[in-house]
């Protein structure tokens, strides 16, 4: 997939020629190459089904590449069984042990290695304060909220102090609010103990907010991998441009393609200049893709390289900004977005509007039946 | 309510009763409305009450009662019983004893309860069977003038010129005994009342009852040993799987027990099919003898109650993420450590119940033992069934009964204590 160019030293885990399947008959990760760098925050997210958990367990250990190799450091991981890799693990449902308070559970994995008692009690009053839960020591997990609950995992899976911490979807049960904060209180906690997290969501918010680098997987492929900001501005694939962020999708046939650049005709024979990411030849179908806040209206719209007639089809109010839903060119869905104080009070529905954007910002990629 | 009134008063006029919009008391009516609400609950449940108390809560209390009770003496041998309550108990009773046993003795002979008393009375000394036959026989007598009632009692039997004979009489003249109790614990009353051990050559019941509770122990470690691995395999297989060879696990037990014991014979007998398969073999040269003894008896029990352990431990292994284990293996416990610390313990309290159960049922376990076992595997219930079937003795069937269901309750009361009735999961 795509290649970063980096020093072999900088590179903790390395999956090489990955492949898993499970039935013997269809291939749920499909040669798989990625390098996952030593102190970065690198999350795998993808739709159910698209294979990034699967990745993750064969990293743990809980399942077996079919194909391939995966290393950690310059070890090869493939015959070593989990309770050897030394790898922090949080799971969604958190998996705390519930016949243990919470000052157990984080000595469970210190026990294991032998510490001394006084040793084991510092490392967990440590770890304890990171996630500011000093006062909570001899609570069950049954006696905690959720968001109580995941902390600990967290502290759980970070007290001996691994090199490689593993997260599956570990905020998947929190409610909205909590999983903001919990996300920057991992991102801080990331960046203040400098490990390396390999982070698994399906949460496309979640995973901007808090990555280094962003793997998009779909059907056991990594569709891009990237940081957050490349991801969502040049998207490689309509998928990917569909998947993260909201999107607004034009469908037109290539006319012509120079370098960079094409020209797409429309549905109804408007033609629109759009940079090249992912077109075929001239007269193939292509599906563009430009984000709501790039798209301009009426006065805005006069400096544009590309400019449309759109009806005003729905206000849709959202408090900070409103939504306008458009159809474009015979294609409905189109949205935009408005601060509220550029609102201009007497548009209506049913009004046309101009609407236009910077050929830099529409990316025609391969045709996609995704419709928003 | 109770919370909202105060602030509802202050707010609105000063505490004027609130009233509905028809005018009537809030108070009142929510009343009604809060009646309303139980009945109908009540009447939902009333079926079901009413069925356990009749079926259930009023046997055990009859049981109960049925094992203390002796109504033999009192009600047919009613002038004695009243007037041998003031005997001294050391030489023999009075005249009035006698002339009220004669009177008694009569009235029995009339409307044919003498056997009952008779039987009642052979129970604690052998041969006053006869002697109340004897006697009553006799029934009524005719005194020349001046001659004692006693004499001619002693004339019919020198036996009745033995205070045992009238001390056996006089403990039996209440409506009430401990007599089945102690014996059923091979005890006896002594004179004085007290309970005392019985001779070694008259115990029973301490035996039989510490074989109950020693094969229901081992049936209960056995059915763990097989049951636990299988529920965990069963909880952890594909569900497709897991229901095919959960049905095989219910199979046998729809199935009556009777057949299963029968089959179980079939199978273990020494021309039966596991025995000549071994021998057609060659491992073994002479049959072994695998039913009529203490083997037949654990392998059918066993297999009778493996599904009492596997359900309730399946169900809470099921309820179990895997996540667990596989948290504790990635925090660097070997699997088979981390199954002892993590899983197991999880697991105890479902284990538990379904343990619980299996030597609940096994110490009250009648037809395995009865058909696969020989004289010495009989269990308590064995006799109790014997009682009431072939002795006709309620009193020590009840008795029986009745401690049985004590070692039920006082096990309870000790697994309660250990693991916490709360925590027991059935399923």
């Amino acid at each position: 997939m795509m290649s970063e160019k980096h020093t072999a030293s900088d590179t903790l885990v390395s999956f090489r020629g990955v492949q898993k399947s499970y039935d013997g008959e269809s291939l749920i990760v499909k040669n798989l190459d990625l390098d996952i760098r030593k102190g970065e925050f690198l999350t795998m997210l993808g739709p159910s089904g698209s294979g990034k958990t699967t990745c993750l367990m064969m990293l743990a250990g809980f399942e077996t590449p079919t194909h391939g190799e995966i290393r950690l450091g310059d070890k090869l991981l493939n015959h070593v069984p989990p309770h050897k890799r030394n790898i922090g693990m949080v799971f969604q449902n958190y998996a705390l042990f519930p016949h243990m308070t919470v000052a157990e559970n984080l000595a469970y994995p210190l026990t294991i290695r032998k510490m001394s008692k006084s040793e084991i009690t510092d490392r967990v009053k440590k770890a304890l304060g990171m996630v500011k839960l000093d006062a909570l020591a001899n609570r069950y997990p049954g006696q905690m909220s959720g968001g109580q609950q995941q902390r600990v995992a967290l502290a759980r899976a970070l007290v001996f102090e691994p090199q490689l911490v593993l997260m599956d979807e570990p905020l998947g049960a929190l409610d909205k609010q909590l999983r903001e904060h919990m996300q920057l209180e991992i991102k801080h906690i990331h960046e203040n103990l400098g490990i390396t997290v390999v982070y698994v969501t399906h949460d496309q918010g979640e995973a901007l907010t808090m990555s280094d680098r962003v793997a998009v997987f779909k059907d056991g492929i990594i569709q891009q991998i990237d940081a957050a900001n490349v991801l969502y501005e040049k998207p490689v694939n309509s998928f990917v441009a569909n998947f993260i962020g909201e999107n607004n999708t034009l469908h037109g046939e290539v006319v012509a393609v120079q370098d960079q650049h094409c020209t797409v005709r429309l549905g109804n024979g408007n033609t629109v200049q759009a940079a090249a990411v992912c077109v075929g030849k001239a007269g193939e179908a292509t599906s563009m893709s430009i984000r709501p806040e790039r798209v301009r209206l009426n006065r805005y719209a006069e400096a544009c390289e590309n400019r449309l007639q759109a009806r005003l089809a729905e206000f849709i109010y959202f408090g900070d900004h409103v939504r306008l839903r458009l159809d474009v060119a015979g294609q409905s869905g189109f949205m935009v977005k408005v601060p509220a104080g550029e609102l201009d009070s007497s548009w209506k529905v049913g009004d046309t509007l101009d609407i236009g954007w910077m050929a830099r910002d529409i990316r025609a990629l391969d045709a996609s039946v995704y419709t928003h | 309510m109770l919370e909202v009134m105060p602030t509802m008063s202050q707010t609105l006029t000063v505490n004027a009763p609130l009233t509905a919009a028809d005018g009537e008391l809030l108070t009142v009516k929510l009343a009604r409305e809060r009646r309303n609400k139980q009945l109908k609950a009540v009447a939902l449940v009333a079926p079901l009450a009413i069925f356990l108390l009749l079926t259930f809560l009023v046997p055990i209390f009859m049981l109960l009662g049925r094992s203390v009770d002796n109504p033999e003496v009192v009600t047919h041998l009613p002038a004695t019983s009243k007037l041998i309550a003031s005997w001294d108990r050391r030489a023999l009773p009075s005249e009035d004893v006698f002339q009220a046993m004669a009177r008694d003795l009569t009235a029995a002979k009339e409307d044919k309860s003498v056997p009952e008393v008779a039987k009642r009375l052979n129970m604690d000394i052998s041969g006053f069977r006869s002697l109340i036959q004897k006697t009553a026989r006799k029934m009524p007598l005719e005194l020349a003038a001046g001659e004692s009632m006693r004499d001619r009692f002693i004339q019919i039997d020198e036996r009745w010129g033995d205070p045992d004979h009238w001390h056996v009489i006089a403990k039996n003249a209440k409506s009430w005994t401990p007599y089945y109790l102690y014996s059923s614990l091979d005890l006896r009353e002594t004179k004085a009342g007290t309970p005392e051990l019985a001779p070694e050559e008259e115990r029973a019941f301490i035996s039989i009852f510490g074989r109950t509770l020693w094969i229901s122990f081992w049936v209960t470690v056995f059915c763990l040993l097989l049951g636990y691995p299988l529920a965990y395999w069963l909880a952890n297989l594909p569900a497709r799987k897991s229901n095919l060879l959960m049905i095989l696990v219910l199979l046998p037990f729809w199935t009556s027990v009777l057949v299963r014991v029968a089959s179980w014979i079939v199978l273990l007998q020494r021309e039966g099919l596991i025995n000549s398969a071994l021998m057609n073999l060659g491992i073994i040269g002479e049959p072994l003898q695998l039913a009529f003894n203490r083997v037949g008896v654990y392998i059918a029990m066993v297999h009778i109650l493996l599904p009492f352990v596997i359900l309730p431990a399946y169900s809470v292994m099921k309820s179990i993420p895997p996540t667990y284990m596989r948290a504790a293996i990635s925090l660097g416990d070997h699997p088979f450590a981390a199954f002892w610390k993590i899983y197991f313990p999880q697991t105890v309290a479902g284990v538990a119940a379904g343990a619980l159960l299996v030597f609940i049922m096994c110490i009250g376990y009648y037809i395995t033992p009865a058909l696969l076992g020989s004289p010495e595997e009989q269990m308590v219930s064995y006799y109790v069934a014997f009682y009431t079937n072939v002795t006709i003795n309620w009193g020590m069937a009840a008795a029986l009964g009745s401690l049985l269901l004590i070692a039920t309750m006082t096990l309870y009361a000790v697994y309660s204590k250990l693991v916490g009735a709360n925590k027991l999961s059935l399923g």
